[in-house]
């Protein structure tokens, strides 16, 4: 061992070209590779639009499936359809982040943890030959450790469950990350989401085994109570009358 | 060429990282309920070992000693996230499932260890080998793992149905336990056992020996 190779002349230089040298690394994979990155982070999403729809896709074929979805833009504030933005290019996580695209959301209503909504939400709908066969909502809200992202599909009668499933979060696997597991997402379909035409969410998770006859509960996961907490206030959040509640009621009346 | 053959093929069996030197059994433990998602973490760590074994002997007469431990650490950890982005980018699937435990890599004590013991005192090309030897030791038990977890613990094998599930209308009832991680100390146990009744040598003498009670 040489003295020069341990002095502290020697150390810092070898550190920095090291550290410079890997992060170049690092950043040029980062940079390369992020556009086949978000291409499949959006096929994801659109696969979570068609899985939360119930739509099959035939031999990966994402474009074909996909065509029976029309994207529309709704106004949070009045609940009707709204083409102020470009509904393809807008973005609902951007716009929550900018003041002047966004409200904030007092203590109370934000029972989903996200403290500002953006204006407009993009909602997906199934058109069939009798009009709308089912509508996709997004929502999203805080659980354990993540913001959940997802979607909300609901049937024409803008009330029954059609599915629901998250495409972005970092809960625990194996225990929060269980709202990925197709077991539970299959028990959500046939569920209903209002009682008695009244706008306020019935729906929630309960913990344990909810009976199968109760239409307004659905199964907790067990060893994730904050996760499933989370889950229930956000489905009740953009369900309720901050969410899509004013939308879904001038819908069913035709006047959105 | 005897000698990379048994700097390549030694862990397997011989000098096996998890059964032998008991060292990375995290990650054995969390990705094994699966064989898909388990076979893309053995290629991951097999490359990461490969590559930062390489690496770290390249420079290892250059680096001073009082702050190897943290070259180390910042060559595995950026061969990390470059498998992670690569596997981001071109195994969504798989890579989401994997989710942590990719970046998990970085602290799997095989790495370090075999940066730490090898790669510090030998030249590139054999520490290249021994990455690829203690990535295929690794493997092997976790692939024995994941064979046997994923057939008692879902009945299938990739994912394919081999055993009919009762739910499916088939008369295996899934062992649930198999598919909760602590179920593979069991099976690495298993392994160790098997590997040890095969290979007598590999068997530490007693520390200690029971006394009988009385005379």
């Amino acid at each position: 061992m040489s003295n020069s190779k341990d002095s502290v002349s020697r150390t810092v230089i070898v550190a920095l070209v090291l550290c410079v040298v890997c992060s170049v690394i690092v950043s040029a994979a980062a940079v390369m590779l992020r556009g086949k990155q978000q291409e499949n982070a959006v096929n994801e999403k659109k696969m979570n639009i068609l899985a939360a729809a119930g739509i099959e896709v035939v031999n990966g074929d994402l474009e074909t499936a996909f065509a029976t979805i029309t994207p529309k833009l709704v106004d949070m504030r009045t609940g009707e359809f709204s083409t102020d933005e470009d509904v393809m290019s807008y973005n609902m996580r951007k716009a929550a982040k900018d003041p002047s695209k966004a409200r904030a959301l007092t203590r109370e209503q934000d029972i989903a943890s996200i403290r500002k909504q953006s204006l407009y939400s993009t909602v997906y709908l199934v058109e069939g030959e009798q009009g709308i066969e089912r509508i996709i909502l997004p929502i999203h809200g805080y659980g354990l450790w993540s913001t959940l992202y997802g979607f909300i599909a609901l049937e024409s009668d803008l009330n029954t469950v059609a599915g629901l499933g998250f495409y972005e979060h970092a809960e625990t696997p194996g225990l929060g990350g269980e709202i990925d597991n197709p077991k539970w997402k299959a028990l959500w379909p046939g569920k209903k989401v209002y009682a008695d035409d009244s706008y306020t969410p019935a729906i929630g998770l309960i913990k344990g085994k909810a009976a199968a006859s109760d239409l307004y509960k659905v199964d907790g996961l067990a060893g994730a109570t904050l996760t499933s907490n989370g889950v229930t206030n956000l489905v009740k959040f953009w369900l309720g009358e901050n969410g899509f509640a004013p939308f879904l009621s001038k819908l069913k009346a035709g006047e959105a | 060429m005897s000698k990379t053959r048994e700097i390549l093929l030694g862990p397997i069996f011989t000098n096996n990282p998890i059964a032998l030197q008991i060292l990375g059994v995290c990650s054995a433990l969390a990705v094994t309920s699966s064989l898909n998602v388990t076979i893309v973490m053995c290629i991951a760590l097999t490359v990461v070992t490969a590559f930062s074994n390489f690496f770290i002997a390249l420079i290892r007469n250059q680096v001073p000693s009082s702050i190897r431990i943290i070259v180390q650490m910042i060559i595995i950890a950026s061969l990390v996230i470059v498998v992670d982005q690569v596997l981001k980018a071109y195994a969504y699937e798989v890579s989401k499932q994997l989710s942590v435990f990719v970046g998990l890599i970085i602290t799997n004590c095989i790495v370090m260890g075999r940066a730490e013991a090898f790669a510090m005192q030998n030249p590139p090309i054999p520490s290249f080998f021994d990455g690829i030897g203690n990535g295929l030791g690794y493997s092997i038990v976790l692939l024995f793992v994941a064979t046997v977890r994923e057939l008692t613990g879902s009945g299938s094998l990739f994912g394919f149905e081999i055993l009919p599930l009762v739910t499916n209308g088939g008369w295996y009832y899934s062992n649930g336990l198999m598919l909760l991680p602590p179920s593979a100390f069991f099976v690495i146990g298993g392994f160790i056992w098997l590997l040890r009744n095969a290979k007598i040598d590999q068997v530490e003498p007693a520390e200690y020996k029971i006394a009988s009670h009385t005379k």
